[in-house]
C-alpha cells in the first residue's frame, strides 16, 4: 500500500533552491493490534500511512491536524524516538530511517525535540543546571568556558536568569519551564528542532511569550523548525510552510499565505472555518459560513477507501471512494490531495484529467 | 447530528432584558485555608444573569473562574472553604440555604458540564446508566424504563447516532466529541434553568469544538436557559457569550457586553489577552504582544491592583497601582472596569497604542 | 471476554506447572548440586541407620537414579493417575492425586495434607471476612472525614496493628480470654459441619488476632484509595447531579476505590490458604501451616513438595479469580 504511495507522488521542484535539511518519503508507522486466543496480529493502527515532505534549512514547517491524525507519531519518527514501519527519513542527505541508538547519537546533536507538557518533561529531582547541561554530558561535549557558563548563557538566551542555575523545576511557572525545555534543546546548537505542541499547555498571555522566543531564536541561531500543533492560528503565526494531516496522510501542504488565503482541500477549509473568531460581531456571519463537519474522524484501523476524508466531505463523488487522490502541486508551492479541490487554478483539478 | 441547524442570529444580539435577573451574584468570596496560607481564589465577584442569556467568564489558570462556578453549584464541600457573599437563584440565596436545599437544586435547576468528559464520567457505568441516574435523582417517581426512554431521547437530541444502542455503551467506547455530547445530555436531562459549562471544548479538536459550541447555542435557544461559559479562549466566548466577565487574581477586572468588550476593552489586562493571541481573522502580525511576567499566586496576590507588576501602564496611575485596590466602575453604559488609569488616558492609550496592533 | 477467560486459565495452568517444576528442581536437584549422592538422598527417606539394601530399594522405587526430567514426569503422572511404591514388606499405594509418599512415617502425603485444609480454610476465610469488613469500613469512614478525630484515632490503631506481630496479639488474646477470664477456654478445632457454633467459638480468637494485622493494613489502603477516588472528576459530576452524598460514596466512590483492594485481597487470601504458620502455631491448630513446619523440621521432602504445591495452587487460583472479577467490575479491562 505504501509502495504505490511513494512512487505515485511526483515531487515538485521546491520554491527555493535550498537543499532540504530533512526529507521524508513514504513515511509509515503501523502499530500492530493483537487479539484472540493466540494474540495474533489481526490488524494495525495506521498512525502514519505514507507521507512525504521536506523541510528546508532555516524555515519552519508547521504540521496541523486533529487528535489521531498521526502528527505526533510523525514527530517521534522524524526524531527517531520511534521506528518507522516503512519509508525513508533523510537528514542532510544521510539516511537515518533505521539507525540504531548508537549510530543515531551523533545525529541527536543536530535534531532536538521540545515537548508539550513542561510539567512532566523535566525531572523534578534535577536542578535547572543539571537538566540543561545533560546534553553536554550525554554527548561528551566540553563547551568553551565550562559547562556552567554555557548553561547560564543558554538560560539567558531563553529569557531566564542565570541565577536560576541551582533551582528546581517546581519553582517555575509553566512558561518558564517551557523556556528551560527550550534551553536544553538548544544546548548542542542543533540544526533542527521538532516541537510537539510547544505552547498548548500554556496560558494565553504566556503562549505569546514562548512563540516570540521561538521566533527570536530562529533569527539569531538560524534554526530550522518542525512545529506540530493543533492550533491553526499559532501555526499560521510561526510557520513558513504548513502541512495539514488527516488520518495518517498529508492532505495539503503549501506556503503559509497560500494555504491560509486559499485553502484547496475541503478538510483544510472545514478546519479553518471551525476556528472560533474572537469577534462577537462576526459570529452571525461566521455561523452562517461555518462548515460544520458531521460525525467523528473514522478509525485509523480501518480507514475509508480512496480519499480518507470522503466520509465527511460534502463534495465527495464516486471517484473519491475508488481512487486515492495523489498529493500533487496545483500551484507553485501548493500541493493538495483531492479530486475536487477548492480555490484551484482553473483547468487544474485532478478529477477532470483523471476521468 | 443532521438536525443541528446553522445558528439563527436573533438570540445573540437581543438587548439585555429588564426585570429581575435569574442568577444574581454579589460580592462572592471563596477562600481556602491551606498549609501554605489563605488562598483567595475568588475575592469579591458580582454579576447578574438573565434567562436566555449567556455570560462568558474569561481568565487564565488560577484566575478563580472555575472556583466561582463550583461555588455557584455549591460544590465546595471542604471545611477549609470559606464562602461569603450572595448567590441568588430566582431570588433564593444559595449560600445561606442548607446543603440539602442546594443539593435539590443541583442537577435540576443548576447543571454543569466539565472540561474533560472522559474523566468526568464514571468508567464503570454505561452512559445510559449515568443519565438515568441523573434523571431519577430528581424524578424519583419515574420508572427505570421511563428514565431510560428519557436518556435515549436526550442522546438523540444532542446528536448521538443510534442512541438506542449507544445508550448501553461505556464512556470509553465513545469518542471525545460524543462523550461531551453525552455529558451535555446528562446535564440537560432535567431541563435546568442554568447551565454552567466549564471549559467545555478545551479538550476537544477544533472541528468537534465547533459542533459542541453550535449544540450549546442551539439547546439554549430551545430551552431558554441561562448559560455561564467559562474558558480561557477568547474565541469561544466571542462565539457564545452575550456578556463577558474577565477575571484576574480572583477578582473581576472587567465586565460588559461582548461587543463593547471586544471593540473597546477598558482594562490593560484585557488588552494584553487580545494582543497575545494570534488571530486567523486578522492580517498576520510580525510579532505577538505578550503580557510580561506570569499570573500571580493566589496566596501572595500583589498589593493594590493585582495586575500592576505586569501592567505596562502602572506608572501612569500616580502611585496608586500598588497601594490601592481599584474598584469596578462603570466606564461606559453597562461596561465596568477596575483600573486606576483615568478613563480619558485609558481611551487615548487604547486608541493610539493598542487598537492599531489588534 | 471469552478469549480473555480462556487465556487467563491457560496462563494459570502454565504458571502452576512452572511452580511445580521449580519446586521439584529445588528439592531434588539442589541437594545434588551440593554434592549429595543418590544414596544419601535415598537414606533420608528411611530414618536412622538405614541398611544398604533398603537404600537401594528406595533409590529404585523412587527413581532417584533416573534423570531429573523423568522423575518430574513420574511425579506429574502420579498426580493424575496415582503411583505404587514397592517398598518394604508390603507395596504402598499412593492414590490419586499422588503428591508423594512420605517414607519416614509411611503415609501418603495428600490424605495427611487434605485433612488439614478445612482448618486452614476456616481460619483464613473467617479472618478475611473480619478484616475486610472492619478494615474497609474504617478506611472509608476515615477517608470521608480526613483529619477528624476518628481518622486520627483509627489510623493510629492501624499503625499499631501493622507493627504488632501475630504471635504477640495472639498470645495476648489467649492469655486474656483463655486464662485470665476463661470465657473462651479449651479451644479445639471443631468441624463446621459438626457444630457451627463451636466452630466459630473456638476460632474467634485466631480470627481476631490474624484479622487485626490485616485489617490495619486494609484500613490504610482503603483510606488512601478512597481519598484518591473521591477527588476524581466523576465524583464531582455525581455531586453535580444532585445525588445525596451517601449515594455518591457508595455508588461512585466505593466501587472504584475497592477494585485495587480486591487484587490485594486475592493475593493475601491465597497466601493465607497456603498456611497461616504463626497463628496456627500460637493456637495449636492442626492446619496446613503446621504441616509445613513439621515437614521442614523433619526434612521430609515429599511433604514439603506437596505443601508448596498446594500453597502455589491457592495463590494462582485466587489470582485467577481476582483477574476475572476485575474484568467483571471494570468494563475497560473487559474490552482490551
Amino acid at each position: 500500500m505504501t509502495d504505490t504511495q511513494t512512487t505515485s507522488i511526483p515531487s515538485p521542484a521546491p520554491a527555493s533552491d535550498r537543499e532540504p535539511l530533512l526529507k521524508v518519503t513514504g513515511l509509515t508507522r503501523h502499530f500492530p493490534i493483537r487479539s484472540g486466543l493466540m494474540r495474533r496480529q489481526t490488524g494495525a493502527v495506521r498512525a502514519v500511512d505514507g507521507i512525504d515532505f521536506t523541510v528546508n534549512a532555516g524555515e519552519t514547517l508547521g504540521v496541523v491536524g486533529e487528535s489521531g491524525c498521526g502528527k505526533s507519531t510523525m514527530g517521534r519518527l522524524v526524531t527517531r524516538l520511534d521506528e518507522p514501519t516503512a519509508g525513508k527519513i533523510e537528514f542532510e542527505g544521510t539516511d537515518i530511517t533505521h539507525l540504531g541508538v548508537g549510530a543515531m547519537r551523533p545525529m541527536r546533536r543536530d535534531i532536538q525535540m521540545i515537548f508539550q507538557d513542561p510539567y512532566s518533561s523535566l525531572n523534578p529531582r534535577h536542578t535547572v543546571g543539571t537538566i540543561v547541561s545533560a546534553p553536554f554530558k550525554l554527548q561528551g561535549v566540553q563547551p568553551e568556558g565550562g559547562v556552567k557558563k554555557a548553561v547560564q548563557e543558554l538560560l539567558e538566551l531563553c529569557g531566564l536568569s542565570p541565577e536560576h542555575y541551582n533551582r528546581y523545576p517546581h519553582e517555575f511557572s509553566g512558561g518558564q519551564r517551557q523556556r528551560i525545555g527550550i534551553a536544553r534543546a538548544l544546548a548542542l546548537k542543533p540544526k533542527m528542532i521538532v516541537a510537539d505542541e510547544p505552547v498548548s499547555a500554556l496560558d494565553v498571555s504566556i503562549q505569546a511569550q514562548v512563540v516570540n522566543l521561538l521566533d527570536d531564536l530562529q533569527q539569531e541561531l538560524g534554526l530550522t523548525y518542525l512545529i506540530i500543533a493543533h492550533d491553526l492560528s499559532v501555526v499560521r503565526h510561526v510557520s513558513d510552510r504548513v502541512a495539514v494531516m488527516y488520518l495518517g496522510k498529508v492532505v495539503e501542504i503549501a506556503d503559509r499565505d497560500s494555504l491560509y488565503r486559499s485553502p484547496m482541500h475541503p478538510y483544510t477549509n472545514a478546519l479553518m472555518s471551525a476556528v472560533p473568531v474572537p469577534d462577537p460581531r462576526r459570529r452571525q456571519r461566521a455561523g452562517r459560513e461555518r462548515i460544520l463537519l458531521t460525525g467523528d474522524v473514522p478509525s485509523p484501523i480501518n480507514p475509508p477507501s480512496g480519499c480518507r476524508f470522503r466520509t465527511r466531505c460534502w463534495k465527495a463523488q464516486d471517484i473519491c471512494s475508488s481512487q486515492e487522490p495523489p498529493l500533487v502541486a496545483l500551484k507553485t508551492g501548493h500541493q493538495v490531495a483531492c479530486h475536487f479541490p477548492e480555490n484551484a487554478p482553473s483547468g487544474n483539478a485532478p478529477a477532470e484529467t483523471a476521468s | 447530528m443532521t438536525d443541528l441547524q446553522k445558528t439563527p442570529a436573533d438570540a445573540a444580539s437581543a438587548p439585555a432584558p429588564a426585570g429581575d435577573p435569574f442568577l444574581s451574584v454579589r460580592d462572592l468570596r471563596i477562600h481556602f485555608d491551606t498549609d501554605d496560607g489563605l488562598v483567595r481564589s475568588v475575592d469579591g465577584v458580582s454579576f447578574d444573569l438573565h434567562k436566555g442569556r449567556t455570560l462568558g467568564i474569561v481568565g487564565e489558570s488560577g484566575s478563580g473562574k472555575s472556583v466561582t462556578s463550583l461555588g455557584i453549584m455549591g460544590l465546595h464541600r471542604s471545611k477549609r472553604a470559606r464562602i461569603s457573599g450572595e448567590i441568588r437563584l430566582n431570588g433564593e440565596d444559595l449560600i445561606s440555604a442548607g446543603p440539602d436545599r442546594v443539593r435539590q437544586l443541583r442537577g435540576r435547576e443548576l447543571a454543569m458540564i466539565f472540561q474533560d468528559p472522559l474523566t468526568a464520567m464514571h468508567p464503570y457505568y454505561t452512559v445510559g446508566q449515568q443519565i438515568v441516574e441523573a434523571y431519577r435523582v430528581h424524578h424519583p417517581q419515574a420508572t427505570k424504563k421511563q428514565a431510560r426512554t428519557r436518556a435515549v431521547e436526550m442522546l438523540d437530541r444532542v446528536g448521538i447516532p443510534q442512541p438506542d444502542r449507544r445508550v448501553d455503551d461505556y464512556p470509553h467506547q465513545f469518542s471525545g466529541g460524543m462523550r461531551q455530547r453525552a455529558m451535555i445530555a446528562m446535564a440537560l436531562v432535567n431541563d435546568p434553568s442554568l447551565l454552567i459549562a466549564d471549559e467545555p471544548t478545551t479538550a476537544l479538536d477544533v472541528t468537534v469544538q465547533a459542533q459542541i459550541l453550535d449544540l450549546i447555542r442551539d439547546l439554549q435557544e430551545e430551552f431558554g436557559s441561562a448559560v455561564i461559559i467559562i474558558t480561557h479562549d477568547l474565541g469561544v466566548v466571542a462565539e457564545l457569550a452575550d456578556d463577558i466577565l474577565v477575571m484576574y487574581g480572583g477578582k473581576c477586572i472587567e465586565r460588559g457586553p461582548a461587543e463593547t468588550l471586544f471593540d473597546a476593552p477598558e482594562h490593560p489586562y484585557t488588552w494584553g489577552l487580545l494582543g497575545s493571541m494570534p488571530r486567523l481573522d486578522r492580517e498576520l502580525q510580525d510579532r505577538l504582544v505578550p503580557v510580561k511576567g506570569t499570573p500571580p499566586s493566589l496566596i501572595n496576590v500583589p498589593t493594590g491592583c493585582a495586575f500592576h507588576p505586569r501592567c505596562p501602564y502602572a506608572a501612569l496611575t500616580g502611585g496608586r497601582s500598588d497601594s490601592e485596590v481599584p474598584v469596578l466602575a462603570e466606564a461606559a453604559p453597562g461596561h465596568h472596569a477596575a483600573c486606576h488609569l483615568p478613563a480619558a488616558e485609558r481611551h487615548r492609550i487604547f486608541a493610539e497604542e493598542i487598537a492599531p496592533r489588534l | 471476554m471469552f478469549a480473555y477467560i480462556i487465556r487467563r486459565i491457560f496462563a494459570a495452568v502454565i504458571l502452576l506447572l512452572v511452580v511445580s517444576a521449580v519446586t521439584f528442581a529445588i528439592f531434588f536437584l539442589l541437594p545434588r548440586v551440593a554434592g549429595e549422592t543418590a544414596d544419601q538422598l535415598a537414606a533420608q527417606y528411611i530414618g536412622k541407620n538405614p541398611s544398604p539394601e533398603a537404600i537401594a530399594a528406595v533409590k529404585q522405587n523412587l527413581g532417584l537414579d533416573q534423570p531429573l526430567y523423568a522423575q518430574y514426569w513420574n511425579f506429574l503422572k502420579g498426580l493424575v493417575s496415582g503411583a505404587e511404591y514397592k517398598f518394604g514388606p508390603e507395596p504402598a499405594t499412593c492414590h490419586v492425586p499422588c503428591f508423594g509418599y512420605s517414607f519416614k512415617n509411611h503415609l501418603e502425603v495428600w490424605p495427611e495434607l487434605s485433612k488439614r485444609i478445612p482448618i486452614t480454610i476456616s481460619l483464613a476465610i473467617g479472618a478475611a471476612v473480619l478484616w475486610l469488613v472492619s478494615g474497609v469500613a474504617t478506611g472509608v469512614v476515615s477517608a470521608l472525614k480526613p483529619r477528624s478525630f476518628f481518622d486520627r484515632l483509627s489510623m493510629g490503631i492501624a499503625l499499631a496493628g501493622v507493627s504488632l506481630p501475630v504471635f504477640f496479639t495472639g498470645a495476648l488474646l489467649l492469655t486474656l480470654f483463655s486464662y485470665e477470664w476463661p470465657i473462651l477456654d479449651n479451644l479445639q478445632y471443631v468441624d463446621f459441619t459438626d457444630n457451627p457454633i463451636m466452630w466459630a467459638r473456638n476460632l474467634i480468637l485466631p480470627w481476631i488476632s490474624l484479622a487485626f494485622l490485616y485489617s490495619a493494613l486494609y484500613a490504610r489502603l482503603t483510606r488512601a484509595g478512597m481519598l484518591e477516588t473521591m477527588s476524581e472528576d466523576y465524583i464531582r459530576t455525581a455531586r453535580a447531579k444532585g445525588l445525596a452524598e451517601r449515594k455518591v460514596v457508595s455508588r461512585h466512590g466505593l466501587r472504584a476505590a475497592l477494585t485495587p483492594i480486591v487484587t490485594i485481597f486475592g493475593m493475601d487470601l491465597g497466601l493465607l490458604l497456603g498456611g497461616a504458620l504463626i497463628t496456627e502455631q500460637v493456637f495449636s491448630l492442626q492446619g496446613v501451616g503446621q504441616f509445613a513446619v513439621q515437614a521442614i523440621s523433619d526434612n521430609d521432602l515429599p511433604k514439603i513438595l506437596g505443601v508448596t504445591l498446594l500453597a502455589a495452587f491457592f495463590i494462582v487460583a485466587c489470582n485467577l479469580v481476582v483477574d476475572l472479577l476485575y474484568a467483571l467490575v471494570d468494563p475497560r479491562v473487559r474490552l482490551s
